[in-house]
């Protein structure tokens, strides 16, 4: 049985931000992850990130992952780091962690805390004909182009217009692949203007209240059929062909919270949040004592506030294992709350602020 | 949904609003060097035009949701926030520029391939028509971070709907 102070169970923006965090205070941090390489979605955003300076606004992804691990990689002697490792169990009688590293080695670590940053899945859409190749997600297609550089094929319809579905497009286009539209069910994009602004520019054609009601053809895709939907979201007028051999849904995330469920974390299912989720306190800590949540898995958000409540998370994780004194414990916390709380302001931020409040508490009984 | 609407919320401004407004005419008709226009008009959390901007003409953020406001006596067109933006929401249009039916705008570009200085572009209106023929006459990349500044002459009367150019080859 292996023992480590802190386990993180993902190495994406929020799970190395916690690492990285925790670590810093002297804490003993294992970090394992399902992927070949560290980074998560980070790896794959060709795109400038919002948000402020100290969120490292204006720096594309993939270059805030190598930061992240340059600051994780200063902190060898604390941090051990398993890839292609996936975190598949957890025993509430004592706390264990069953790993699953590569497809047949299978292992138990007994960490004292848990960070749970495990990210999130994609949604899919169901129409007619949606298992044939050439309809894939949004993060498959990134993960092909911006990986691996290959690209998915020549015409794309992208199906959903919130940040993913209008940034990929974008990154298909500077793939040079044809984006011949983004249709969107609602009557406005959900994600920022200016990413819309980008594509629009370039030609894309954005339709608004509109879905996808079939894919066409036979061993793979060759076409799709849109359809307008009227104010009560049903489907009116004719369907319209449209000529395509890739269909890309970008159409949501679902936090990933198996470990959350197993570990008997209250859990909640907040609309806003995207599915089901842990409750937590300020710190971020589930119910269950031993164990805190960050980033996606904790409820759908930018990459630049999952950074943020991973240091909280990795803070708090820290704190609890006395390797921060009280009083910077209390600085950090309002530090790092200070710009979750900015990322989240405005018109764009009020759907997170109203789900986090749903399931946020001021803090455990159990303390 | 009107018309408007639709373009609207689909990415395309129609009428300058806050966040995305247009300089005043005296001031940028005779300013060497030209002046930024930034299209940003919805609440984001981002500031990095102002951060990036050398001269104060980007006013400070009470909130990083803010929309972009500017000092246009104090911007003199170098284009760093066109460099910056995460949105590419930051164009400089030089009405100085050239001949009287010329200007100069400072466009981000990040497509493949590059244009070369002397070369004939598409330039493009907000929904992505070919509107004219620019010559590039400057290329930089001040951040060094794959993000061009294109500095195309234009005709004059379309600075206002000109907002990429796209290399033909």
């Amino acid at each position: 049985m292996r023992e480590t102070e802190l386990l993180v169970v993902g190495g994406g923006p929020a799970g190395l931000s916690a690492a990285v965090e925790a670590a810093s205070h002297g804490c003993e941090v294992m970090v394992v992850d399902s992927d070949l390489a560290l980074g998560g979605q980070l790896i794959k955003q060709t795109h400038k990130f919002f948000g402020s300076e100290s969120e490292r606004a204006g720096t594309r992804g993939f270059k805030i992952a190598e930061i992240l691990l340059d600051e994780l990689g200063q902190l060898k002697g604390k941090v051990e780091v398993l890839t292609n490792t996936t975190a598949e169990s957890y025993y509430r009688g004592d706390g264990v962690v069953g790993c699953m590293t590569d497809e047949d080695n299978y292992w138990f670590v007994k960490p004292k805390k848990i960070v749970n940053a495990t990210g999130a899945s994609e949604k899919i859409l169901p129409f007619p004909n949606n298992d044939l190749p050439g309809v894939y997600g949004a993060g498959a297609i990134q993960t092909l182009m911006n990986v691996y550089g290959v690209v998915p094929g020549k015409k794309v319809l992208m199906v959903g217009a919130g940040n993913i579905g209008l940034v990929v497009s974008y990154q298909l286009l500077q793939a040079g692949v044809d984006v011949v539209g983004i249709v969107e069910f609602l009557p406005n994009i959900s994600g920022y203007w200016v990413h819309a602004a980008k594509v629009r520019r370039l030609g894309v054609p954005v339709l608004l209240k509109h879905t996808i009601t079939r894919a066409i053809g036979e061993n793979k895709v060759e076409g799709a059929y849109i359809q307008a939907v009227d104010d009560n979201n049903q489907l009116m007028g004719e369907p319209q062909k449209i000529d395509c051999d890739i269909i890309c849904m970008s159409v949501g995330l679902s936090p990933t919270v198996d470990l959350l469920w197993q570990a008997g974390c209250k859990m909640m299912y907040v609309p806003e949040l995207c599915g089901y989720v842990a409750r937590r306190d300020n710190q971020m800590r589930t119910s269950n004592a031993d164990i805190w949540a960050a980033g996606d898995a904790h409820g759908i958000e930018e990459a630049s506030a999952a950074m943020v409540e991973g240091r909280i998370a990795g803070l708090g994780a820290a704190h609890s294992l006395d390797h921060v004194d009280r009083v910077q414990f209390g600085e950090r916390l309002g530090m790092f709350w200070q710009r979750l709380d900015n990322l989240r302001a405005g018109a764009t931020g009020e759907k997170i602020r109203c789900g986090v409040g749903k399931c946020t508490c001021q803090a455990w009984e159990v303390d | 949904m009107t018309k408007d609407e639709k373009l609207f919320n689909s990415g395309v401004l129609t009428q300058s609003r806050p966040g995305a407004e247009l300089p005043p005419t005296e001031l940028w008709n005779k300013k060497k060097n030209g002046l930024v226009i930034i299209e940003c008009p919805q609440q984001i959390p981002c500031n990095p035009c102002y951060s990036s901007c050398p001269t104060g003409a980007v006013l400070p953020f009470n909130k990083i949701i803010d929309v972009p406001r500017i000092d246009y006596t104090k911007c003199i067109g170098c284009s760093l926030c066109v460099a910056t933006c995460p949105g590419l929401a930051c164009f400089v249009v030089d009405l100085t520029y050239g001949s009287e039916e010329e200007a100069l705008m400072k466009l981000p570009y990040e497509m493949l391939p590059r244009p070369e200085i002397g070369e004939q572009v598409n330039c493009l209106n907000r929904i992505g028509e070919v509107v004219a023929q620019g010559k590039v006459v400057d290329i930089n990349e001040p951040r060094k971070d794959c993000t061009l500044v294109v500095h195309v002459v234009v005709p004059n009367d379309l600075v206002n709907e000109i907002r990429a150019v796209r290399v033909v080859k």
